[in-house]
């Protein structure tokens, strides 16, 4: 066991890890923030996607230790302090962006990323850009339409919601 | 009633606060103070013969509780089958035994020959390398046609053969159906896979088995669909649990599509261990373990046959199909390639003379079993695919000939044992042809044509059978379980309410809608009323969450449960006005007498019930809680036109779906917005079938495609935006909702407009391709475009 010491959601987390424990799991077990989820063991599915050093990366790809000194941004510090959603959120919830809720933490993070670099994308750009992100659930639709309306385009123009 | 809550309206989803900020409450989230891990050695194997299994090192390394193998299960009762088949001679199907941990021998790549329950996960998984097992290994069978040949390998010793039955549907009608084939003007056959998929909910399953020593009680947390369904076939059939001591709870669950219905050998040990080592046991399954130990869907290969007479009317189906139920009878496994499939083989058309014969067959694979849709996937595709097939041979257009042989009164009784209730396949698809903008078709593949593409158009209908079902008639079928489900309307003092509901929700998002019908009727505001579910000790009974019954059967409870609240409550408001009761009317949350200005408000009625000062004692109890058990008349039979334009690069054969239209009819609909989505995921789920999916198995049993490496998930790149339609509405006229439901229709309706949509394609670029199996993948279609 070595221990090891990083920043979350801008609080100090330190923890005794394995060598082998992974992020997501530190992130899960020791930390008890189960809202970045698990979804494969391949690195595929993109549900455990969290922001390391304001980068969008697949927590499960990552030792813990190697996290060391790192600022980690998970799904459970992107409301503000008072619960209310931030524009991502609510636009997944605005256009029915999930469903069974499983890959949404992931989907919001990489939406976050996105965002930061490309701020206003196209349908194309978003759909690519969540190659990473498996949702079972929504056939993207509500999803890739979400990410839009949160970027301040207008989607009234595309289909149902 | 605000209309932003009630029954129409598309209220924002109340669950999704929870989801969206990382605060949902999903199984493996949870855990149990002393609870102790667990880690399955299985088989990596397709069949063998267990010589010896030694777990003496593995027991003594650090933090090994104890270790279990089939032994610790010798008198442990076998996984249970729900639906028992007869055959078409009369004959019950073959039944093998499903051990919890494999007893003698292993059957697929993944059955469990051990546990491992150690301190920490990873101590499990360190001892579980040290156990030395030793098993003469057997040839596999695979394919289903060599399984069936005479002197195969046999999965189960004790059986007679591979064949789990031999079905026949009609089977009276069988000469008849033979004789018009041989008569017909024309006959269109086709051969076709409908291949293995793997349901793939993103959440992995997972189980934490719980016991007092003190009570005797049993609690089981699980990522199920149905936790009374588990409670009910663990406890009865495999443990001997009775059901107050047994308490099954599912949380919030990651999506299901069926795979969460079944009973898991995983489910049971995690119980039985528990009480065994006296402490809580945690099992977590890898994305790697799902794939080899999560119920696999479809697999059936299909001969059909279309008859039509010299007008192109459909005047007989055949078809002939054996279905894979992979090494051991899952939970719903037998029903499905039987009376989820062969009723539906009419489809939206009068063919007045129908045969199914179904042959299901033992291999040595994962258990194969209900996937989204079920059995009517595969009798869609099928059919579908066949008329799409005989337009083509016919030079006749799809959609004319299609239409032309429609049914169009209702109720209609179809030759497959169903009746229709309502429908309009005519006004479905008039309203695809618009928003599907078939009209412009041409001039979209001139313009792909252009760009030195080949642009493709499919349509197809479909139909399925929803709300399962009659508890008399599916028990006369061989279900061995009910299929009502049940509701209670708990309504507190100050008017606020719990509905606690036999449905399950992952994904369909009833913690808003169900509510809504509950405000519709009451008049009151859908925040103060919330849903229960998912937890045994909670609710009063329930069958679960699949075969789009949710809002159709235990929303029709919930309804049932609510008049009697609503007549119960008007006999108090009658009370408090000095009326009678017949002249209390209900609106707004308001009790009125009827032509009078005398009302009393909802919360007053209910404050009445429990602080009964001013009340009729003598003829009503007070307080103010109802059950209902609703068991449904028929089954209820959504249907829709689907359209998808596909476009072909003759380069690589890859194909992309450039525009997909859906037009469902669903009868009345509840939350727009929620129906939207479960189309949507249908249509992706179905894209992928058509597509990407495939399930693979080598020639000795090993599955090839073991992770997301290897299995192609449709990602967000692979699908376009979709048109969406539900505005054709023909209610259900047997549920009180005049609801059909939603959950499958995507799924089950789209792989064959794909797969019409890139054979039209290559037809159009001069490629005499007339079928090529699912997924339609790049490889494929450059081969069939070089054949
Ligand atoms: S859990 Fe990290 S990518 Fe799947
Ligand atoms: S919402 Fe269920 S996997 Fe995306």
């Amino acid at each position: 066991m070595s221990q090891v010491t990083m920043t979350v959601n801008g609080k100090t987390a330190t923890g005794d890890v394995e060598g082998r424990t992974l992020l997501s799991q530190f992130l899960r077990e020791n930390l008890n923030l189960t809202g970045t989820h698990v979804g494969c063991d391949t690195s595929q599915c993109g549900a455990c996607v969290v922001h390391v050093d304001g980068k969008a990366v697949k927590s499960c790809t990552m030792l813990a230790l190697e996290a060391e000194g790192a600022d980690v941004a998970t799904i459970e510090g992107q409301a503000a302090p008072d619960g209310t959603l931030n524009t991502i959120q609510q636009a997944f919830q605005d256009h029915h962006g999930l469903q069974c809720g499983f890959c949404t933490p992931g989907m919001v993070m990489s939406a976050a990323a996105l965002l930061k670099d490309n701020p206003k994308p196209t349908e194309t750009e978003v759909r690519d850009y969540l190659e990473g992100n498996i949702c079972r659930c929504t056939g993207y639709h509500n999803i890739v339409k979400a990410i839009m309306a949160a970027s301040g385009q207008d989607v009234s123009s595309i289909a149902a919601e | 009633m605000p209309k932003d809550h009630g029954i129409g309206a598309s209220p924002k989803r109340r669950e999704d606060i929870r989801f969206l900020t990382g605060e949902g409450n999903y199984t493996d989230d949870m855990n149990v103070h002393g609870q102790a891990y667990v880690h399955f050695l299985r088989s990596d194997v397709a069949h063998g013969r267990i010589v010896n299994v030694d777990t003496a090192d593995a027991a003594a390394m650090p933090g090994v509780v104890r270790i279990f193998t089939g032994d610790d299960f010798a008198d442990v009762g076998s996984i249970p089958c729900g639906w028992l088949v007869t055959d078409r001679f009369g004959e019950p199907m073959q039944e093998p035994a499903h051990p919890v941990l494999a007893q003698g021998k292993v059957r697929h790549v993944g059955d469990p020959i051990a546990a491992v329950v150690a301190d920490s996960l990873e101590q499990a998984r360190d001892a579980a390398e040290a156990i030395s097992v030793e098993i003469e290994e057997l040839p596999a069978v695979v394919d289903m046609a060599s399984a069936l040949q005479d002197g195969s390998v046999k999965v189960h010793d004790d059986l007679k053969n591979n064949l789990c039955y031999d079905w026949g549907f009609v089977e009276e009608n069988r000469d008849a159906v033979d004789a018009a084939i041989k008569g017909a003007a024309h006959v269109t056959t086709l051969e076709l896979r409908n291949q293995r998929l793997v349901a793939n909910p993103m959440e992995p399953r997972v189980a934490i088995g719980e016991y007092s020593r003190s009570t005797g009680e049993h609690t089981l947390h699980t990522t199920s669909q149905n936790p009374h369904v588990i409670r009910l076939l663990m406890g009865a059939f495999v443990l001997g649990i009775p059901e107050h001591k047994l308490r099954v709870v599912a949380p919030d669950v990651g999506g299901g599509f069926g795979s969460k219905i079944f009973h898991y050998a995983e489910e049971a040990f995690c119980t039985f261990a528990a009480k065994a080592v006296n402490r809580p046991v945690k099992w977590t399954s890898t994305r790697s373990e799902a794939f080899m130990s999560d119920a696999h869907g479809r697999d059936h290969v299909t001969k059909i046959e279309l008859a039509l007479d010299a007008d192109n009317n459909f005047v007989a189906l055949r078809t002939d199909t054996m279905a894979n139920m992979g090494a051991y009878l899952s939970t719903f496994s037998t029903s499905v390639p039987t009376w989820l499939h062969g009723t539906l083989m009419a489809g939206n058309y009068k063919t007045p003379l129908i045969y199914v014969n179904v042959k299901a067959v033992f291999t040595n694979t994962v258990p194969v079993d209900a996937y989204r849709g079920a059995g009517r996937p595969e009798a869609t595709f099928q059919l579908e695919r066949v008329i799409d097939k005989a337009a083509r041979e016919l030079g006749v257009d799809p959609i004319a000939l299609r239409r032309q042989n429609f049914v169009t009164e209702f109720p209609y009784a179809t030759p497959v044992a169903v009746e229709y209730d309502t429908g309009d396949y005519v006004a479905t698809m008039d309203k695809l042809e618009e928003i599907a903008d078939l009209s412009g078709f041409e001039s979209r593949r001139a313009e792909s044509a252009a760009r030195g593409k080949l642009r493709g158009l499919g349509v197809n209908c479909y139909i399925e059978a929803c709300g399962i079902a009659p508890s008399n008639l599916v028990g006369q079928l061989g279900a061995r379980a009910g299929l009502y489900d049940a509701a209670t309307v708990r309504v507190n003092a100050t008017g606020s309410i719990s509905v606690m509901v036999g449905a399950h929700s992952h994904g369909q998002g009833h913690e808003t809608s169900f509510p809504q019908v509950v405000a519709d009727m009451l008049g009151i505001d859908a925040d103060m009323i919330d849903i229960v579910h998912g937890d045994t000790s909670k609710i009063p009974f329930g069958m679960g969450t699949y075969g789009s019954r949710s809002l159709a059967v235990c929303g029709s409870a919930m309804v049932r449960a609510t008049e009697k609240i609503i007549a119960k409550s008007k006999k108090i408001a009658a009370h408090l006005m000095e009326a009678s009761d017949a002249d209390i009317e209900l609106k707004d949350g308001q009790f009125t007498v009827a032509g009078t200005d005398k009302s009393v408000a909802w919360g007053d009625v209910t404050l009445a019930a429990y602080v009964p000062h001013n009340y009729p004692l003598e003829d009503i109890e007070p307080g103010l809680e109802e059950t209902a058990f609703y068991d449904p008349a028929n089954f209820t039979y959504p249907a829709g036109a689907y359209a998808c334009e596909v476009e072909v690069d003759q380069e690589t054969g890859k194909v992309t779906i450039e525009r997909f239209s859906a037009a469902d009819d669903f009868g009345n609909i509840i939350n727009p917005m929620i129906v939207d989505g479960q189309v949507h995921g249908g249509i992706g789920q179905g894209i992928g079938q058509a597509l990407l999916e495939n399930c693979v198995y080598d020639d000795n049993g090993q599955l090839l495609s073991a992770s997301y490496m290897d299995y192609a998930m449709p990602r967000a790149d692979e699908v376009p935006f979709y048109a969406v339609d539900h505005s054709c509405q023909t209610p259900c006229t047997h549920n009180p909702l005049g609801v059909k439901g939603c959950g499958e229709a995507g799924a089950i309706g789209s792989p064959p407009s794909v797969v019409n949509a890139v054979i039209d394609a290559l037809q159009s670029g001069g490629h005499d391709v007339t079928h090529i199996d699912m997924p339609v993948s790049p490889s494929r279609v450059w081969a069939a475009m070089n054949q």
